[in-house]
């Protein structure tokens, strides 16, 4: 019988079930949609050194044929019935599956930038989000969507995050250095077109990260500007009125776009919550899970036999996701020791 | 037949003191009145209007059918000890006139008279007898009810009751003592004479079984004088002022006199009114999120007492619940912008910088206002309504747009917001427009009470598109959501627009029905004139008002303000669109159909 | 109005071991928000009053907490108060009544 269960097929439930099934412990890995790969799939390359995700994928190629894993896919799990031992998950579907231990992997999804109306979003064409500029990078054609080739592009920093008029206090961590990332793979692909990141505080925590933004500044000639967005509107030819304050300057700031690309930060996946809330399960101030500790026990959480890998408890990038699900398969890997002895 | 006794005294000295107090009182406030108020209350005794005062008199000042509408036993409460205790009183004066067949007494008499009259025997004493007995003892109910309303508030439908002052406290303790002293001393009276009823008469035979009764008689008649004149003497000091002064401001309110944006004797009155029933404080959101000095009550006791009112002055959001629920029809939005003023005179600010947006002629102008030019989607739905209508409108504020005034008036800076005024006014005056239109509640409240505009309907949105449907121009279409209609506060009871937002929302959608709506609307926490609340605060209040229409579990939460409609989507539990953005997505919709059935039909034909 | 009105430096540097610190900390017990402050902007681009004259009311803020307090009162004559700056506040600072602190305390130690 296979105890195990994973909860989200991303990079963090693949590479905890990964990991296990190294160590010959059978896992179950549920997904709730039909691919495996979550949100990395949306990436086309990875900051800092432009890795294509496909390669970071490719390493998971071979687990769904692995003998130990009982992969479970379009299965939505609603609850957790902890008077068994072991735990017993339920689907929508009403399929039982035990839990031990149970590893959550629900990960994150991105700000809505609806929800930010002054910035336009859905109401004016030439506003997009960073996830949609992903996918045109991805494809190697950038293009407004109203059908032109952008001249002047603004990344708008800090959207949805940073910001306790939309709940979301925090900062989300990866979108600055993504915008330098996007940017200059977007004037890769348009060299004549002039690029500006409009940010409050650039935070370039990784090791190679100065260097990239640096990077930007020498060799793609990016623009930065100290300011934030207040609000947007459109001309008759669709292109975009931003209005900030170039806060080195001290003065207002008006500016004519073709294109704005919304930096979306991460938050709580609207499952993760209703997951939590319906099961008991801790959530910090910012809707993510709530690890039992911040500094030795991140991947645990307050329930004996329950885990959490990746962006579950917060952003992440890439690397520190992983290294965080084989945290959380190392914790699983003593507990069930511990229960054995 | 008659001893002369002297116990009268401290209720004839108390009684002329107040009677004294009150003609000063009176006339002072009259003479402080301007001179058109004066004229208007001259003129209003000649008027139908007096009856109709009378009729609140009885109705508020004695029975408290408002009061009645929120609690019974409050109600009942009330009305026992004010119109139990007046009937006691017109009764007690007639079975006098009864039995000396004359009206010419001392007016004491009467309230002493089981004292006087130890034998009654003329036709209709023991009638007499048994009503005033049956009054006192619903008087005495109403006591208790009093008492018990101080140990338990939650019988009366109440979550809290006002805190003391000592001075009132006095007041309190003679007013509860006096009901129960005079039967006391009836029934001693009784005792010896058999000159009561049921009750006195019951509770005499008792007396006279099991207390010396001769050595307590005159000393029962003297605590009872003692307390009404006592609480005659402390009346005009303690919150029980406002039983006569109730009386003065229902009598001025049906006079027309209006409610003036500087502190003047009405609003003085209006002050005294106050009886610290406490209504206001279960109405007031602000005691929910842990603020407990802004409340009207406490607010004018501050005042009263000439305290420092700086803190609670500017830390309230005007949402005007408390007006609203003030069985008094106290205008407290009024008394705080009048003191608003007051406090803010100092602060000046200035506009000469101004730059004039570019003149249009136009027929209609759409003001869009400073908050919804963050709400961007208000102003597409604006444009795309007025494109379905054909009607050729000018964003006036689209460029260089200048602040209504609105939020400087609800700061108190009245004098600021005339300069703004004059120049919308001018602005708006040269463009030759009919029809102004404004999708912002503190806007059009501004517009509507502050800016003279001849020859100009002024009209908020809802009700515009409210007309257009009804008119036939906009289309009925039902876009299958439930939504929850949320009143903003200066539309709702700001400026009493309530039905045309509700017609529209209901041409759309399936609007659900919400017990805290239209007068009793939640506020979003987020009033422009809760100017020193502390975020933390005014969160916990959109918090709670979310919370409560969340229970309803509506697809969408519908509202007819910018502000609301920011303050509210930051909770994010249920989306939040403004009433034109359904519109809107109605006539999207409506188009569409239309297309389709067009194409349809040419599939049809071919 | 000049558009270098920044440029009219009162003094060659902040003097910060000589910081009129008073009405700041008057401010702050007032209005406990006004330190919350990441100089962000966006009151300033979205202000009313910012769109007609070269009023900022981002760097009065900031010129406050820098100590320098002549002639504040009188810029901040050109607030609306019109509160947009408050809606958009990402620190949700409430700039109306640090707008109308900062005058009813200078005016206060004026009188005084």
């Amino acid at each position: 019988m296979k105890k195990i269960a994973v909860i989200g097929g991303g990079i963090a439930g693949l590479e905890v079930s990964r990991l296990l099934l190294q160590e010959g412990l059978p896992v179950t890995l549920i997904e709730k949609g039909s691919r495996l790969g979550g949100n990395l799939r949306n990436y086309a390359h990875l900051f800092p050194d432009f890795t294509p995700s496909d390669e970071i994928l490719g390493n998971y190629r071979f687990l769904p044929s692995n003998s130990d894993l009982q992969l479970l896919m379009n299965t939505q799990i609603e609850s957790i019935d902890f008077s068994t031992q072991p735990y017993t998950l339920h689907s929508k579907d009403g399929i039982a599956i035990p839990a031990d231990p149970l590893i959550i992997a629900t990960g994150y999804q991105v700000f809505d930038a609806k929800l930010k109306e002054e910035f336009g979003y859905g109401i004016y064409d030439g506003v997009i989000t960073s996830v949609e500029l992903e996918k045109m990078i991805k494809q190697h054609h950038i293009v407004t969507p109203y059908g032109k080739i952008p001249r002047r592009i603004a990344f708008i920093h800090c959207v949805g995050s940073r910001d306790a008029k939309v709940g979301n206090s925090y900062c989300s961590r990866l979108c600055c250095i993504t915008a330098i990332k996007q940017a200059i793979e977007t004037k890769k692909l348009l060299p004549e077109t002039e690029i500006f990141c409009f940010y409050i505080d650039l935070r370039m925590y990784g090791l190679t990260f100065e260097e990239l933004y640096l990077n930007a500044q020498k060799e793609y000639n990016i623009q930065f500007v100290r300011g934030r967005l207040s609000e947007t509107s459109e001309m008759i030819d669709k292109r975009l009125i931003i209005k900030a304050e170039d806060t080195l300057i001290g003065r207002p700031l008006q500016m004519k776009a073709d294109m704005l690309v919304l930096m979306v930060g991460m938050e709580a996946s609207d499952f993760s919550k209703q997951f939590a809330y319906h099961n008991g399960l801790e959530i910090g101030d910012h809707g993510f899970f709530q690890p039992l500790n911040q500094f030795n026990a991140r991947s645990k959480s307050q329930k004996e036999g329950i885990f959490f890998a990746g962006t579950s408890i917060g952003p992440m990038s890439v690397a520190e996701t992983i290294e965080h699900a084989r945290a959380a398969a190392l914790s699983a890997i003593s507990y069930l020791k511990d229960k054995e002895y | 037949m008659i001893r002369e006794p002297n116990f009268q005294y401290p209720f004839l000295i108390g009684t002329i003191f107040l009677f004294a107090y009150l003609i000063v009182r009176i006339i002072l406030w009259y003479i402080e009145l301007s001179k058109y108020d004066k004229l208007r209350f001259i003129h209003f005794w000649k008027t139908k209007s007096v009856w109709a005062a009378l009729k609140d008199a009885i109705a508020d000042g004695l029975l408290h059918s408002s009061i009645f509408k929120k609690n019974l036993l409050l109600g009942y409460m009330h009305m026992s000890l004010a119109f139990g205790w007046f009937l006691l009183i017109v009764i007690g004066h007639l079975e006098v006139m009864v039995d000396r067949r004359s009206l010419n007494f001392p007016f004491y008499y009467a309230v002493f008279y089981r004292y006087y009259q130890p034998h009654p025997d003329f036709a209709g004493a023991r009638v007499f007898g048994a009503l005033m007995d049956l009054l006192l003892l619903i008087i005495l109910s109403g006591v208790a009810l009093a008492i018990l309303k101080r140990i338990k508030k939650q019988i009366f439908g109440m979550k809290r009751t006002t805190k003391l002052k000592p001075f009132d406290k006095i007041a309190l303790t003679s007013l509860w003592l006096i009901f129960p002293l005079r039967l006391l001393a009836e029934s001693l009276s009784a005792a010896y004479y058999h000159n009561g009823s049921f009750m006195s008469n019951t509770l005499g035979a008792w007396f006279i079984q099991n207390v010396r009764v001769s050595a307590i008689y005159d000393l029962s008649w003297w605590l009872y004088s003692c307390s009404i004149g006592f609480f005659f003497i402390a009346l005009p000091f303690s919150r029980y002022m406002h039983i006569p002064t109730e009386i003065v401001f229902i009598f001025l309110r049906h006079a027309g006199i209006m409610p003036k944006k500087y502190w003047n004797s009405y609003a003085q009155i209006q002050m005294y009114s106050c009886s610290r029933c406490g209504i206001c404080l279960d109405a007031c959101q602000l005691y929910e999120a842990g603020v407990s000095n802004v409340q009207s009550v406490y607010f004018l006791q501050y005042i009263r007492n000439n305290e420092n009112v700086d803190k609670s002055l500017f830390g309230c959001l005007i949402c005007g619940r408390c007006q609203e629920a003030c069985p008094v029809h106290i205008n407290l939005n009024d008394l705080r912008t009048a003191l608003r003023i007051k406090a803010s005179k100092p602060l000046t600010f200035s506009y000469g910088y101004t730059q004039m947006a570019l003149q249009q002629k136009t027929d209609i102008i759409y003001f869009a206002g400073c908050m919804t030019h963050l709400t961007p989607p208000i102003k597409f739905s604006m444009a795309r309504i007025f494109n379905f209508l054909g009607e050729k409108v000018w964003y006036m504020d689209e460029d260089k747009s200048i602040c209504c005034g609105g939020p400087l008036m609800l700061a108190g800076q009245y004098d600021s917001a005339s300069q703004l005024i004059q120049k919308n006014t001018e602005l708006i005056m040269a463009s030759g427009a009919k029809t102004l239109i404004l999708s912002c509640p503190i806007c059009y409240k501004a517009f509507r009470e502050d800016y003279v505009l001849p020859g100009i309907s002024i009209k908020f949105h809802a009700v515009y598109l409210n007309d257009m449907i009804r008119q036939g121009r906009l289309p009925k279409i039902n876009l299958g959501f439930k939504t929850i209609y949320h009143d903003p506060c200066a539309l709702g009871r700001g400026s009493k627009i309530y039905d045309e937002p509700r017609y529209v929302i209901d041409s759309y959608s399936q609007r659900m029905r919400l017990k805290k709506e239209k007068a009793e609307a939640l506020c979003c926490g987020a009033g422009l004139g809760g100017i020193n609340l502390p975020i933390e605060t005014k969160n916990k209040v959109t918090f709670e008002a979310m919370t409560y229409f969340a229970r309803f579990k509506p697809n969408v939460l519908i509202t007819a303000c910018p502000l609301c409609k920011k303050t509210f989507a930051r909770d994010r539990r249920i989306p939040v669109i403004d009433i034109a953005e359904l519109t809107a997505r109605a006539i999207d919709e409506y188009v569409n159909e239309q297309k389709k059935s067009v194409r349809e039909a040419r599939l049809i034909e071919s | 109005m000049s558009t270098f009105d920044f440029l009219k430096v009162r003094r060659l540097y902040i003097d910060y071991d000589n910081l009129d610190q008073e009405l700041l900390n008057e401010v702050i017990r007032e209005e406990p928000s006004f330190q919350w402050c990441i100089s962000c902007g966006c009151c300033t681009a979205t202000c009313s009053a910012g769109n007609h004259t070269t009023f900022n009311i981002r760097r009065i803020s900031l010129i406050l907490r820098r100590g320098e307090i002549e002639g504040l009162e009188e810029e901040l004559k050109k607030c609306m108060l019109c509160g947009k700056c408050t809606l958009v506040c990402p620190r949700d600072i409430q700039l109306r009544n640090v707008v109308m602190n900062i005058k009813k305390i200078v005016l206060k130690k004026k009188t005084a």
